[in-house]
């Protein structure tokens, strides 16, 4: 744990460099704060900026490149090294690493493993023990570096800004590069996919069936991978899923923000938040114990079949759960429209339902619109109430009462378990997320726009 | 409170008393924001009501077409009567008061429709006329009323945001007179617009004096001096001084009315 410890000992160094700081800056001053450029702390913060910063980064820096470096090294002096394959290498690197651990060591394992397992070890404490010296020595250097440069002309507040603002900009970029990452992963994968299975007859096919026949005489493993019936379960989920939340969220919208008292208001919107934060797997099981059963008595009473995971079931819940996302936008734009429309059609003797039919929604409706189309692809997006709820069979219909199945529900059940990434079964999963992301990206961008745009109106 | 009002003999001459109120008193919770108020708003004239900013004139103004209903938290006592009806009546139907006396806000506010749309919102919503061509007729009508036809003739389709600060305040005083009010409040109306449209509205209340009463709450002295035939000062939620506008500035009885007018306070 030399890293451990080298993370603290560096911290403590930053921390009284900023004491040093501040009392080196006090002297250079001798007394006359006024000729101080910026306030001690500022010189404080500043030497223990460069201490702690630069000294943190390095240790990232070297955990990250340090195995690398050191199975290349202890690899490369494998003899045959050079004709081994791929896998071959990676099971003797394997090896070398449970030899360093002291494991699986017997009579017969062979001299030039345990050479190189004795080598790694020998490898890892020094490079131990080098991380520890640099970075001791690059703490004194800055500490003594921006000691030295402390004089009372120094701008240690612009400086220490200077900083702040990299770190800020540092941990954006950050979030930035994950997401980049995370897309270009799925587009990887996904290509390895389509060198598998045809893009055409992924995106156009109209069956889904990923499991891949091993043997000939094998049955129900046909291996089509059409995706047409996994999108039309979800739109179909999706669209029951707005017909229960776009009516109730928006009335409720209307009614909490043009009809509701202060005191009424007060109660509903913490609610409404506490509906919100139910965690989706407790609406899951909510819609399979509760719901399925009504759905399935109600479709038998109409004389229809119904399947026990109805797209029905699965729809209404998620559509409750959105109520809340639709209500709490709808009411924000809602009150964004200016008091001075609703004075405007009272003073013109309108009644308050005509006043919210004919000026405050056309109003809002752009911006309602993006509600919707935000709640849209969360509903999309949504996984563990259609995985518990909806099922598995992948029907092409329109039938709610049908059993059908999501791009979610096939991407979380293809994952469940051990896998083999080398199978379009698994890479699959990849090519459906990567559609999934495309429109829920879409979608939010469309929604954006139109929020955008509607601000832009009265601000 | 009623005895410090100074209520000059030379103002019973002409005219009928369009609204009346007596002894009203507004509270915004427990706040008290006007005390015992009297006063006569008489039939195609143009009332001024004056005073430094909190004393109560705007609030007054809104107790004359029941604006004040969509304050939760504001009381109105007294009696305020318009063709000597009870407005506060519990019988009586807010939205058809509204619809006799009309009401021009402070800062425009077109609605986020085509000027024609705006003109024609409360003719449809009063069932006036659902024919096209009835409509059409309104919207004309109105709009010369408000001085606008001339301009806006051609692009009746357009956005009413779209037009200027001016354009937009006469396009709220057409769609105020298109549900042919008896009564038209203005709140401050020029507030917002520069000197060459504040002139417009102006002349334009001057005309419109011939088809109704007016009331205008102003900040700008020689605003209510250029337009109005009567004034009222308020101050501190009194009615402090009602008179023919010339008479009340040239010859104010109370020394607060001479203290404001003359810009000692306010």
């Amino acid at each position: 744990m030399s890293a451990g410890i080298l993370f603290a000992l560096i911290l403590l160094v930053a921390f009284s460099g900023y004491f040093i700081g501040r009392g080196r800056s006090l002297s250079v001053a001798g007394g006359a704060m006024a000729d101080l450029h910026s306030l001690p702390s500022y010189y404080g913060l500043y030497i223990a900026l460069w201490v702690g910063v630069p000294g943190i980064f390095l240790i990232l820096v070297w955990l990250f490149l340090e195995p690398i470096i050191i199975e290349a090294m202890v690899l490369s002096s494998i003899p045959g090294y050079e004709t081994m394959t791929e896998p071959d290498r990676q099971l003797a690197l394997a090896t070398v690493r449970n030899l360093a651990g002291g494991i699986g060591i017997r009579e017969d394992t062979s001299a030039d493993l345990l050479a190189a397992a004795s080598r790694y070890t020998g490898l890892n404490s020094t490079s131990a023990w080098m991380m520890f010296a640099v970075g001791m020595a690059l703490a004194a250097g800055t500490l003594a570096v921006t000691y030295r440069h402390i004089a009372t002309e120094m701008r240690a507040r612009n400086r220490v800004e200077a900083i702040i603002r990299f770190l800020l900009v540092l941990c954006s970029v950050i979030a930035i590069l994950t997401t980049v990452g995370i897309v270009l992963s799925l587009l990887f994968e996904s290509l390895r996919f389509f060198a598998r299975v045809p893009p055409q007859e992924f995106l156009f096919g109209f069956q889904w069936s990923p499991q891949i026949a091993l043997r000939a005489d094998q049955a129900g493993a046909s291996g089509a991978f059409g995706m047409i019936p996994l999108f039309a379960g979800t739109l179909l989920i999706g669209a029951i899923a707005m017909l229960v939340a776009v009516p109730i969220g928006l009335t409720a919208a209307i009614y909490l923000a043009d009809y509701a008292p202060a005191r009424v208001r007060a109660i509903v919107k913490p609610v409404m938040e506490i509906l919100a934060g139910i965690p989706t797997v407790v609406y899951g099981f909510f819609a399979i114990l509760t719901v399925a059963p009504v759905v399935r008595d109600f479709g038998v009473m109409l004389g229809i079949d119904a399947s026990a995971n109805s797209a029905l079931a699965a729809g209404v819940v998620m559509g409750v759960m959105i109520v809340p996302f639709v209500s709490s936008l709808s009411d924000d734009v809602i009150n964004a429209v200016p008091q001075a429309m609703r004075d405007g059609s009272y003073g013109l003797g309108a009644t308050k339902s005509e006043t919210i039919r004919l000026v405050i929604l056309p109003a809002a409706i752009p911006g309602i619109v993006g509600a919707v189309l935000l709640a849209v692809s969360r509903a999309i997006g949504e996984t563990m109430i259609v995985v518990m709820a909806a099922g598995l069979a992948a029907n092409l219909t329109v039938n709610p009462f049908d059993a059908v199945t999501t791009v979610t529900v096939q991407i979380a059940t293809l994952l469940v378990g051990d896998q083999e990434f080398d199978s379009p079964k698994t890479l699959s999963v990849f090519a459906l997320g990567l559609v999934l992301f495309a429109v829920t990206l879409c979608l939010n961008v469309i929604a954006l726009r139109v929020v955008r745009k509607y601000r832009e109106k009265y601000e | 409170m009623s005895a410090q009002t100074v209520d000059a003999e030379p103002m019973a001459a002409v005219g009928q008393a369009k609204m009346t109120a007596r002894d009203v008193d507004v509270y915004y919770g427990e706040k008290r924001a006007l005390h015992s108020v009297d006063c006569d708003v008489i039939e195609n004239e143009v009332l001024s009501l004056i005073g430094p900013s909190g004393c109560g004139k705007s609030t007054f103004l809104r107790c004359l077409n029941r604006m004040n209903d969509t304050i939760d938290i504001c009381r109105v006592e007294g009696n305020i009567t318009l063709d000597s009806q009870d407005i506060y009546d519990k019988e009586l139907d807010v939205v058809q008061l509204r619809a006799r006396v009309g009401m021009v806000f402070q800062k425009p506010n077109p609605f986020p429709k085509s000027i024609y749309d705006n003109i024609a919102y409360g003719p449809r919503i009063h069932g006036v006329s659902s024919h096209k061509d009835d409509l059409d007729g309104i919207v004309q009508r109105s709009l010369e009323g408000a001085g606008l036809w001339q301009e806006v003739k051609d692009r009746l389709a357009e956005p009413g945001t779209g037009l200027s600060g001016g354009q937009q305040q006469r396009l709220c005083i057409a769609r105020a007179i298109a549900v042919s009010p008896e009564v038209i409040l203005m709140d401050e109306p020029c507030s917002a617009l520069d000197p060459i449209a504040t002139a417009h509205i102006e002349e334009l209340i001057d005309e419109l004096r011939q088809n109704f009463t007016i009331v205008i709450v102003t900040h700008n002295m020689q605003q209510a001096a250029r337009v109005s035939q009567k004034t009222a000062f308020f101050h501190l939620g009194e009615l402090v001084e009602h008179n023919l506008t010339g008479e009340l500035f040239t010859n104010p009885k109370d020394e607060r009315t001479q203290g404001y007018i003359t810009g000692r306070y306010g």
